[in-house]
């Protein structure tokens, strides 16, 4: 998926300076950037290095090491199915391919309008409502094939 | 906010609070944990604000929203005290009728409360509900009495007395020694003597450093969660004690980005903490300096590893090291540091306010205290249940957890996530703690457990955790990284129907090199799910390879559904919910599944009301 976008290279000096320009932080630094875009857009890569005062391809490292950030642009929506062991045993593989199906993606893809990226995360701690799925911030629980997609098809009309 | 520059001031202010005349009697404690939010916790309290106003009793009631209750499979939960009335499921729509019997009549409303699903009985009082009354909820039970977001509902509770106590009363070496006296071990999974450790650090020149493992990421485990969420001012409190004891002037909370409630909640609690003079410069006028920073994780698993946290602080990649020298010793920053997890840390103000001999009442011989699982799976009462060390899995899973739904069987636990192990029905009357579960082949772990049923294939199960591991393996060490991934190949090819001879002493191989020989304890843990399901359901690795059939029906190649022609009486229901039109048949006549067409999605299996749908 191509898509360009405009830095507000502003915003991206507040966030390093929220943490003193500290290297320590560079993971938090990290996750504000990708909070604000959805990822880590590369050209930041060259400016967060030169005010921390360490390596490019330190930023790489801690970039592909640390699951919460992507190198790679992300949809608007980030469909997060938690795959925690209580969802797995409840199901959570079929909510996968449901949305496999629904989506036309893999997880850790994203859907060619930009809208949608699937993903999974190891347990949101709603074990009790299990299987569940966050969509940004929002989480749905007690899901099962149809009630996942009803969910989505939601989403989507709600975008158009 | 005032700041206290004295012990007396702190003092007169809890006073205060604590003889309160004036402000609201009653309270109306409705949980807002995550597993209570999804069903709508900010428009019931929005309800209940409505009807007080209705019935002109905004002034007497006050709303809290707390942190997480425990009693997960019943939000959203709500108590009203006085009289500690239970709601369960709490809907937007009962609250009038709620209100107004339980506030303005003074009865319980009937129709909303709590059901024994074994009497059938009515339970009115939250003391009374099974799944609370057999628990011993010493730190969990204050969740529902704070205010997270208020520093002063922690103190109205008793908060910061056992600081007052350690920094007034007691020498940092009478810290230490009480701690050591209660055999406080460390609840991160370990469970390491935490005394020990803080000796040995504290014996060590240069800047120390206390740091709080927040990262909890134990797939099916979300106990810290609830004490960061709902108590963060307890873990503040422990960590100010522990630096004291050891002598440290910094201390880290490292916690899980995936739970934003939890950051946000303690990056407050911390605000208020060094508003009020708990933390920064001569703190209370003791003389000691602390303050607390927190560090948020980016979701790797091997993070909860000492040495790999440690390194993620420092902002590297979080790769382990090899142990040759404790990180007590030589840790964060090259300087001696002392970690411990939340639960460990939130045991250490009960020790110092109850003391020792008190402490160490609870449990078993080498395991003190209660410890928090996080109860889960295939069982009628997910929640987060604290009890004391020693409670059999029995009684945690029948007796609290109310059994297996849907007249299941049970069919194993697993305990100590990726690096524990499953265990079956005949181990049942164990006692949970740090040396019985180890010897059964699993661990007690940081404390998820996880319930299964027949439903659950025991091999996939195994493959789902080194799936997990392999994931978050580093990847330096050999053993583990291409363990793991042999492991999962012949994993893989069982549950695939590909499965030969041999496969199972293989993996068993596997599993015992990495043991051996992996660097750091994720890797010498992580054939444990293997190792313990072979161990103890090795007759259903043996049905997939030998007989190609998975007997719990998850592995999709070695299954298929059919009905029971006997069982069905047309009910439709199936073919009605069949997103495939695969099932077939006339109203009232035996339906057909067309083998073609289905996916095995299981939702026919599901939603048969007669049994008729059969696993073959």
């Amino acid at each position: 998926m191509e898509q360009t976008i405009d830095i507000d290279w502003q915003k991206i000096d507040d966030i390093i300076d929220r943490y003193n320009s500290n290297k320590e932080a560079l993971l938090m630094i990290l996750q504000d950037i990708n909070e604000l875009y959805n990822f880590v857009p590369p050209e930041c890569v060259p400016i967060v290095a030169d005010k921390l005062g360490v390596r490019q391809s330190h930023i790489y490292s801690m970039a592909t090491f640390y699951k919460t950030i992507s190198l790679e642009p992300r949809g608007k929506y980030i469909v997060n199915v938690c795959t925690g062991t209580a969802c797995h045993v409840r199901g959570a593989e079929r909510i996968i391919e449901a949305l496999e199906d629904r989506l036309n993606i893999k997880p850790h893809e994203t859907t060619e309008d930009g809208m949608f990226t699937l993903e999974t995360v190891r347990c949101l701690g709603c074990c009790a409502s299990g299987p569940v799925i966050m969509i940004n911030k929002d989480i749905h629980g007690g899901l099962d094939r149809s009630s996942v997609l009803n969910i989505i098809d939601d989403y989507k009309d709600n975008a158009s | 906010m005032v700041k206290f520059d004295n012990k007396e001031a702190l003092d007169r202010h809890i006073q205060e609070l604590q003889s309160k005349k004036e402000g609201p009697e009653g309270l109306i404690s409705l949980c807002a944990g995550p597993g209570c939010s999804i069903h709508g916790t900010d428009d019931i309290r929005g309800v209940i604000a409505d009807e007080l106003k209705k019935h002109g009793l905004s002034e007497k009631y006050e709303i809290r929203l707390t942190g997480c209750h425990g009693f997960c499979e019943q939000g959203p939960v709500m108590v009203i005290d006085p009289g500690g009335f239970f709601y369960p499921r709490v809907k937007s729509e009962n609250i009038p009728e709620i209100i107004e019997k339980t506030l303005v009549n003074n009865e319980p409303a009937e129709k909303y409360l709590y059901k024994d699903p074994a009497t059938k009985e009515l339970i009115v009082k939250e003391a009374d509900v099974p799944f609370y009354k057999r628990q011993t909820r010493s730190i969990f039970g204050n969740n529902r009495l704070i205010d997270p977001n208020n520093i002063d509902s922690y103190l109205a509770t008793g908060g910061y007395s056992a600081l007052k106590k350690a920094l007034f009363e007691m020498t940092p070496e009478e810290i230490i020694a009480e701690v050591k006296n209660a055999n406080l071990r460390g609840r991160g999974g370990g469970g390491f003597p935490a005394a020990i450790k803080w000796s040995t650090c504290r014996k060590h020149e240069g800047p120390r450093y206390v740091i709080c493992n927040a990262d909890e990421g134990d797939p099916g485990a979300y106990m810290d969660r609830g004490l960061l969420e709902g108590n963060p001012h307890c873990i503040i409190e422990g960590l100010i004690i522990g630096a004291f004891a050891i002598g440290a002037n910094e201390g880290y909370v490292y916690v899980r980005h995936e739970y934003p409630l939890a950051v946000a909640n303690l990056q407050r609690a911390l605000g208020h903490a060094r508003e009020i003079g708990l933390l920064g410069q001569n703190i209370l006028g003791s003389g000691f300096d602390f303050d607390i920073y927190i560090s948020k994780g980016g979701g790797a698993f091997v993070c909860g590893e000492s040495t790999a946290l440690m390194a993620s602080l420092e902002g590297n990649p979080g790769r382990p090291k090899a142990k040759y020298i404790h990180t007590s010793e030589k840790g964060f920053r090259d300087s001696p540091s002392n970690l411990n997890n939340v639960e460990t840390w939130a045991n250490v103000p009960l020790i110092i306010n109850k003391g020792a001999q008190w402490y160490a009442s609870m449990g078993t011989d080498h395991s003190k205290g209660t410890k928090i699982f996080s109860l889960v799976g295939k069982v009628v009462n997910t929640g987060l249940v604290e009890v004391p060390m020693g409670t059999t899995l029995r009684e945690i899973i029948f007796d609290i957890g109310g059994g297996i739904p849907k007249k299941k069987k049970f069919k194993a636990v697993q305990t100590g996530g990726p690096s524990g192990g499953c265990i079956p029905e005949e181990f049942l009357d164990t006692p949970v703690d740090f040396d019985e579960l180890t010897k059964l082949g699993s661990i007690m772990g940081s404390g998820g457990m996880i319930v299964m049923d027949e439903g659950t294939c025991m091999v996939d199960v195994a493959r789902y955790f080194i799936d997990f591991l392999i994931e978050e393996s580093c990847g330096q060490c050999n053993p583990c990284r291409e363990g793991l991934k042999q492991m999962m190949a012949i994993l893989n090819r069982i549950c695939e129907g590909e499965g030969k001879a041999g496969d199972i002493e293989l993996l068993e191989e596997i599993g015992t090199m990495m043991q051996k020989f992996s660097l750091c304890g994720l890797g010498t843990s992580a054939p444990n799910p293997v190792l313990t399901t072979i161990l103890y359901f090795r007759d259903e690795y043996e049905a997939h390879i030998r007989d190609k059939k998975c007997p719990a029906g998850v592995c999709k190649p070695l299954f298929h559904y059919e009905i029971d022609e006997e069982a069905c009486n047309g009910c439709t229901l199936c073919a009605k919910k069949c997103p495939q039109g695969a099932i077939s048949g006339e109203k009232k006549k035996p339906h057909r599944i067309d083998q073609e067409k289905c996916i095995k999605c299981g939702i026919c299996y599901d939603s048969c009301k007669f049994d008729a749908i059969m696993i073959r």
